[in-house]
């Protein structure tokens, strides 16, 4: 009886589901379907709440009516209301400093990076050690730091917020770092460039012509972070007292709080949208890597 | 266009072959010397192969050559002007990489036209010569594939279409075939050779592989620690090396005991004429090749020769015997496979050494 109702001598070697009647292996295979949808709708209503929370907060009114009031210095960013105007100001700089941060976290460390990688490998370790500490540093111990710096910048410059890049490319290293080296480590940057400069190139053409079309997908995987971080920075701004659109959606919250409600709303959905757009370079980055 | 305003390739590949010196280079990695005082001169047009164990310092010599590297001190001379302070993209010399070096995000051809743009070559020339340069290595049907789409072999002709397209004053190939499989390795080995002779353009081979250098060059420098041993035509340094080291590091060798006389040694009873280098009497210990040694089923066992076999292998064409002689020395033969086929593990034989001339050292070098 045993022996007859036992499992078959291969049993061990095959996967249990397939063991069971296709009746039970149908039932397994739903609950484990909707297992998984029930855990990305968890997820995306942990992302959604907030907004739609903000977006609640932003139009609705005490009697419970709804409107698009609070909106109004965002649609019409170019009038003077002072909303709009603090709004401009910070949202202006802020792009200046992702442009400029970029720039400067790009011109630094590719050639940078290459070079190590071609004439001192044995500083790979430190320098991804030193590119890593950013992140183990609290932003206001940064500051405390930097403060001097700062002064001696507003009194030999200006005190302009687009001196912020500098104390940005530090915040964005850890993770422009190691997009960049994923990138890097995709291709074999000693022979591609030794077989450029044996064709004439120069140390300028390889670096342009050679290693950046090939990290590409990197290059851009590192801005696109460097700008959701760059945009959505406020404690080292508002410390050093610089303006950007953080401490904007600051000032402005303290005078209509649905306006800045709004305005952190937009700031949210574009970081989401930049996630998004970044995961789909990572995805072309592995599928290429695969082919 | 008129033919004079857009040369073919063959014209583009006219001006080619030139002196290459490279004199008294040393170069140290830490306690590890590369280039000990080493010395090479390649004549216009020459296929030198640089053969060695891994260690020796032959890739060193050819990045020194390319420019790649820096000699702690000695001189690189190209066509008699000296370059060796010349930076690597000013020496106009081609090369080919032991790793696949095609340049993933362009096409065959467009990684051919590379170094074309680099020289001002306009759009149409450039497409033109290097469509000329892929059929060169018989690749035109691939010219529009990316690295990732072609065969290993593939890659490296393109790569040696993408060196030769420059017009080079130097080829340089280091080890290019190692990755290859045996079969690509052997037909593309050929195919540099004949594509050299066409181009006429002195070329620095860099290999490990005997067998290729043997095939390949107009002459093999052997590399042992360094320096060049022995450097001379493939047969030369075959039939007639002039230290032990040459002796056994290309091909085979049978180090037998023998005592030295009027210029000739006595080996399993035969007289065996001495290569210069030689001592000149005493007992010595004579490297014999396979080839110069011979198998007779049967014999006395009391004879000089007298041994049994040990093994035997098919290798096509030839065969091979190993018979253990009296003293336990083994003694490697390379026969025609008939003569071979006949023998069985465990036959009494005799072993013979044939009157070619062998090098002969002392039993302790």
């Amino acid at each position: 009886m045993t022996r007859a109702t036992g499992p078959l001598p291969d049993a061990g070697r095959r996967p249990r589901d397939e063991m069971r009647p296709p009746q039970l292996r149908r039932r397994r295979r739903r609950k484990q379907a909707i297992f998984r949808w029930i855990v990305v709708a968890l997820v995306m209503l942990f992302f959604a709440i907030p907004m739609v929370a903000l977006l609640d907060f932003s139009t609705r009114l005490r009697n419970g009516t709804r409107n698009w009031v609070s909106w109004q210095p965002i649609v019409h960013l170019g009038s003077d209301d002072p909303a709009s105007v603090e709004i401009r100001a910070g949202l202006v700089n802020s792009l200046w400093l992702v442009l400029v941060t970029v720039l400067i976290m790009l011109v630094l460390l590719v050639p940078t990076m290459t070079w190590v990688r071609l004439r001192v490998p044995a500083l790979r370790r430190p320098m991804e050690f030193i590119s890593l500490l950013p992140l183990t540093i609290p932003a206001v111990v940064l500051v405390v730091g930097l403060a001097p710096i700062y002064r001696i910048i507003s009194n030999a410059l200006s005190i302009s917020s687009i001196w912020l890049c500098f104390v940005y490319v530090i915040l964005v290293l850890p993770f422009a770092y190691r997009a960049l080296d994923a990138g890097l480590d995709g291709i074999d940057v000693k022979t591609l460039s030794e077989a450029a400069r044996s064709l004439g190139s120069s140390w300028t053409t390889v670096l342009w012509r050679i290693v950046l079309p090939n990290i590409r997908s990197a290059v851009l995987s590192a801005c696109f972070i460097s700008m959701a971080l760059v945009f959505g920075e406020f404690t080292v701004a508002s410390l050093l007292g610089r303006k950007n659109l953080q401490t904007a959606i600051f000032i402005v919250g303290q005078g209509d709080a649905k306006t800045a409600a709004a305005l952190a709303l937009i700031v949210l959905a574009f970081a989401v949208v930049l996630l998004f757009v970044l995961s789909f370079f990572a995805t072309g980055r592995r599928r290429q890597n695969q082919g | 266009m008129t033919e004079e305003s857009s040369p073919t390739a063959s014209q583009h590949r006219s001006a080619c072959g030139v002196t290459v010196s490279l004199r008294d280079l040393h170069r140290s990695f830490g306690d590890v010397h590369a280039l000990a005082g080493m010395n090479l001169d390649l004549t216009p047009g020459e296929l030198v192969v640089l053969l060695g164990p891994s260690g020796c310092g032959k890739t060193t010599a050819l990045r020194v050559l390319a420019g790649l590297e820096d000699a702690d001190t000695g001189a690189v001379v190209v066509g008699g002007k000296d370059i060796t302070g010349v930076p690597t993209n000013k020496r106009d010399m081609g090369m080919v990489f032991q790793a696949y070096s095609l340049f993933p995000h362009m096409t065959a051809r467009e990684n051919v036209a590379f170094g074309l743009r680099l020289r001002g070559k306009g759009s149409g020339e450039r497409t033109r010569l290097a469509g000329e340069y892929l059929e060169l290595v018989g690749l035109s049907a691939q010219a529009d594939r990316y690295a990732h789409q072609l065969s290993g072999g593939q890659q490296q002709r393109v790569a040696l279409a993408r060196a030769l397209a420059i017009q080079p004053t130097v080829l340089l190939l280091d080890e290019p075939l190692s990755a290859l499989d045996a079969k690509v390795r052997v037909q593309l080995r050929d195919e540099i050779r004949r594509i050299q002779l066409e181009v006429g353009t002195t070329t620095l081979f860099v290999t490990h592989d005997q067998e290729e250098a043997l095939a390949v060059a107009d002459r093999v420098g052997v590399m042992r620690a360094g320096r060049i041993e022995q450097i001379d035509e493939p047969e030369t340094i075959y039939s007639r090396p002039k230290t032990a080291f040459v002796a056994q590091f290309v091909g085979l060798t049978n180090p037998l005991p023998g005592m030295v006389e009027n210029g000739r040694a006595t080996v399993l009873g035969e007289s065996v004429p001495l290569l210069p280098g030689s001592p000149a009497n005493g007992a010595v210990s004579v490297l014999v090749r396979p080839e110069a040694v011979t198998v007779r089923p049967g014999g006395a066992p009391s004879a000089a020769g007298a041994a049994t076999v040990a093994a035997t292998s098919f290798l096509g064409s030839h065969g091979r015997v190993q018979a253990r002689l009296a003293d336990g020395t083994l003694v490697l033969a390379q026969m025609p496979t008939g003569p071979v086929a006949e023998l069985a593990v465990g036959d009494s034989v005799t072993v013979q050494v044939l009157p070619v001339a062998a090098l002969a050292t002392r039993p302790t070098d």
